[in-house]
């Protein structure tokens, strides 16, 4: 008999006034204890609405199951027959939307906290875990992925396990695309991506580094050096601006910047080179999960943050508890406010924003309520620093050598149902097919390209 | 890594590297940059490809020692590895069919100036080379130079070597004789600027080389957006040439002024650590 406690079991987190000041992760993590009681929630449903609702159709109530009876070793090797990244899903995939979203424990009372449980059985592996003996046949054929994020690692890790011989290429100089660049040490710590990408390696996935492919090699390149097939994972990486007047001003950067120079670099950490601004008050444009994470970055190195969105809350798309934690923080949320001009002194430095406030009409193409300027509304938010989080579209960099590539007009690229490109033996999938999206989106795009790579391949031998 | 294989010290404060890098040697054209981050703990900074040897394997970059991390690369010797190179990024130079170019170098600039003379020179142009210097004993690549232009000019602002004055005031007599159709300028901004100025009233084609702030060198950050002709442009992708006629030098002299104090702290730093 399921335990029937509505609430999920707490997570324990650092204390909001504490975090807010380091780079440390938020969430801590469940206990074995914790998480054999959560596990205990399940009530392993014949239908397993759970499942359909995972991108890569992880099997919930069987890994759950085993963690119930404390067999955590067993639960890793379900999830991981399905999902190559289970330590980065658990922190960051959205899963009120997805496997959660779907729970029928979440119609009366909370779902069981499949994502928590799924984070504690791929950390406990990656602390008590042995490594998992790979029994690979290699066959032969070779593999090259363009770009090392979340659908160019799951797609290389799939046709690794199938014997494929797998060339990853990417243009950073660390493997890990947004989990790396994008999303923050305190959401998701770098060692956990690191080790998930020593996973790979140790499948034989072979890794380059500072390889920016449409430069320094093209895709036509990459076939004649024998590769029998091409993924293209290069992702989202193009940032929005408004093109509002001052947008140049000093203080002024996109969010990947903002990001990339945290993150990826740890400019925040003395003994890296790489500088960053102080910044004494922000302001945050945009409400999805890049601006959630840019804004608790901001908070982090002392700042006061403004979040500004031009909806309302319910129409943000970031996850909730990204949300939910930013608040806890201390961030300050501005609603139905849109930015109409960047104000700045005669050094050129940030000295203001002047914004107008919203308000929402029928409903737009996105099915959200479109919002409206109030006019006469202006008013002017004194900050010395702007952030845009406004959504990236597709790096163009690859395709401007591979013209034979075939994109649409937001020049995401074309595939078809088996993520396959116009062009022969090319495949894609994650943020250059779709537009930025979420990690684990892209991982099942990854997984789908790698079955249908090896599907093509076999057939042609 | 990338192991250093010859290094030179021009002068000073300008030192060039020569890197094993086969993949990027084998693409690089005159105009590209790379992005080189020294070590683990280092930044990613922009430097432009000032020669390369497809059949060697190698790319050479100049530096001039201003800051943190320049001042840390021009410290390595033959033999140290960088730990990142990347290229090569940023489109090649559009020369066209020019009959009669004038290539001009302000200072460090002139290691980038002259790889675009010798492919002009070996494209059978009529290249006349400016090369401006604060003074004497910071001139460098003369005898080079020299080789791929019909003719040279030196330029030093207190008159120790060449003549005294700015390039543009050369520019100004030879562009009277007229007959040119390309001008090339990279160098400081605030003299890629003036050139522009000069050539303008002539209308000759004016390209300049861009180096805003950036971090991936891809597209990714924007830190490096410029505004050419009223629109937003990002230098590593879409330039970094761009026409010199078009572009806001005043916002980029600006906007390359962001991380001076962070700078100037870091090196602070440094000489403390230096005893």
């Amino acid at each position: 008999m399921a335990d029937m406690t509505p609430q999920k079991t707490k997570m324990p987190e650092q204390e909001p006034q504490i975090r807010n000041k380091n780079f440390e992760e938020v969430a801590l993590g469940y206990t074995k204890e914790m998480a054999i009681k959560e596990a205990g929630r399940c009530l392993n449903c014949k239908n397993k609405p759970c499942v359909s609702g995972c991108p890569v159709n992880v099997r919930i109530p069987d890994f759950i199951a085993c963690v119930a009876k404390g067999d955590f070793e067993e639960a890793y090797n379900i999830i991981t027959t399905t999902n190559a990244l289970p330590a980065v899903c658990g922190r960051v995939c959205p899963q009120e939307n997805q496997c959660e979203g779907k729970c029928v424990r979440g119609i009366k009372g909370e779902s069981v906290g499949i994502g928590r449980l799924e984070r504690f059985v791929a950390d406990y592996h990656r602390e008590h875990g042995k490594a998992i003996e790979v029994n690979i046949k290699p066959n032969g054929k070779k593999v090259a992925v363009v770009g090392a994020g979340p659908a160019g690692l799951t797609c290389a890790g799939d046709l690794a396990r199938k014997g494929y011989d797998v060339t990853v290429f990417e243009a950073f100089h660390t493997a890990g695309g947004v989990l790396i660049y994008g999303i923050p040490e305190f959401r998701l710590p770098k060692s956990v991506v690191a080790a998930e990408v020593e996973n790979l390696k140790n499948l034989g996935v072979k890794i380059m580094t500072d390889m920016v492919i449409g430069k320094v090699l093209t895709i036509n390149e990459l076939i004649d050096m024998g590769f029998d097939a091409v993924f293209v994972g290069s992702g989202a990486g193009l940032p929005a601006f408004m093109g509002i007047e001052g947008e140049n001003a000093l203080g002024v950067y996109s969010a990947n910047e903002i990001l990339t120079r945290i993150n990826l670099m740890k400019a925040y950490k003395s003994e890296y080179d790489t500088p960053i601004k102080v910044m004494k008050k922000v302001a945050i444009i945009g409400g999805g999960n890049v601006a959630m994470d840019a804004a608790r970055c901001a908070k982090r190195l002392g700042a006061d943050v403004y979040v500004i969105y031009r909806r309302s809350e319910n129409e943000m798309p970031a996850r909730r508890e990204e949300v939910h934690h930013a608040k806890e923080e201390g961030i300050n949320f501005k609603f139905l406010t849109n930015p109409t001009r960047i104000l700045s002194d005669e050094n050129f430095y940030v000295t203001g924003i002047e914004c107008v406030n919203m308000q929402l009409g029928e409903p737009d193409e996105s099915g959200r309520r479109k919002p409206e300027k109030i006019d006469g509304s202006e008013h002017i938010l004194d900050v010395d620093s702007v952030i845009m989080a406004l959504g990236t579209g597709p790096n163009p960099l690859i395709l401007k050598t591979a013209t034979d590539i075939s994109t649409n007009k937001r020049g995401c690229i074309i595939v078809n149902e088996d993520m396959q490109t116009s062009k022969e033996n090319v495949y894609a999938g994650g943020d250059s097919v779709s537009g930025a999206a979420t990690v684990i989106s892209a991982m099942g795009a990854g997984k789908r390209a790698a079955t249908a790579i090896d599907n093509k391949i076999k057939m042609s031998k | 890594m990338f192991e250093i294989v010859d290094k030179k010290v021009l002068n000073s404060s300008v030192t060039s590297l020569t890197i094993k890098a086969p993949f990027i040697a084998k693409k690089a054209k005159a105009g590209q940059f790379l992005i080189v981050k020294a070590d683990e703990t280092g930044e990613r900074i922009p430097l432009t490809i000032s020669d390369f040897d497809s059949s060697a394997g190698t790319v050479t970059i100049v530096i001039q020692a201003v800051g943190f991390t320049t001042k840390k690369l021009v410290r390595m010797n033959c033999g140290d590895y960088l730990a990142d190179v990347a290229g090569p990024l940023g489109l090649p130079t559009e020369f066209g069919n020019p009959k009669k170019a004038i290539i001009i170098g302000g200072g460090v600039g002139c290691a980038i100036a002259y790889p675009q003379a010798k492919t002009l020179h070996n494209m059978g142009v009529d290249v006349t080379v400016i090369a401006g210097f604060r003074s004497k004993d910071i001139v460098i690549l003369e005898d080079e130079m020299k080789k791929v232009s019909n003719n040279l000019y030196i330029t030093t602002d207190d008159g120790s070597y060449g003549e005294k004055g700015l390039v543009t005031d050369v520019l100004k007599c030879l562009l009277n004789k007229g007959g040119y159709d390309l001008v090339i300028a990279i160098g400081p901004v605030i003299m890629m600027k003036f050139v522009a100025l000069t050539t303008k009233p002539y209308s000759v084609k004016t390209i300049v080389s861009l180096n805003p702030i950036m971090i991936d060198g891809t597209g990714m950050c924007g830190g490096c957006r410029v505004n050419v002709g009223g629109e937003t442009k990002f230098a590593c992708v879409d330039g970094p040439d761009f026409d010199g006629h078009l572009v806001d030098f005043d916002e980029l002299m600006r906007r390359n002024m962001l991380f001076r104090e962070e700078e100037a702290h870091a090196c602070r730093l440094e000489e403390n650590s230096n005893g």
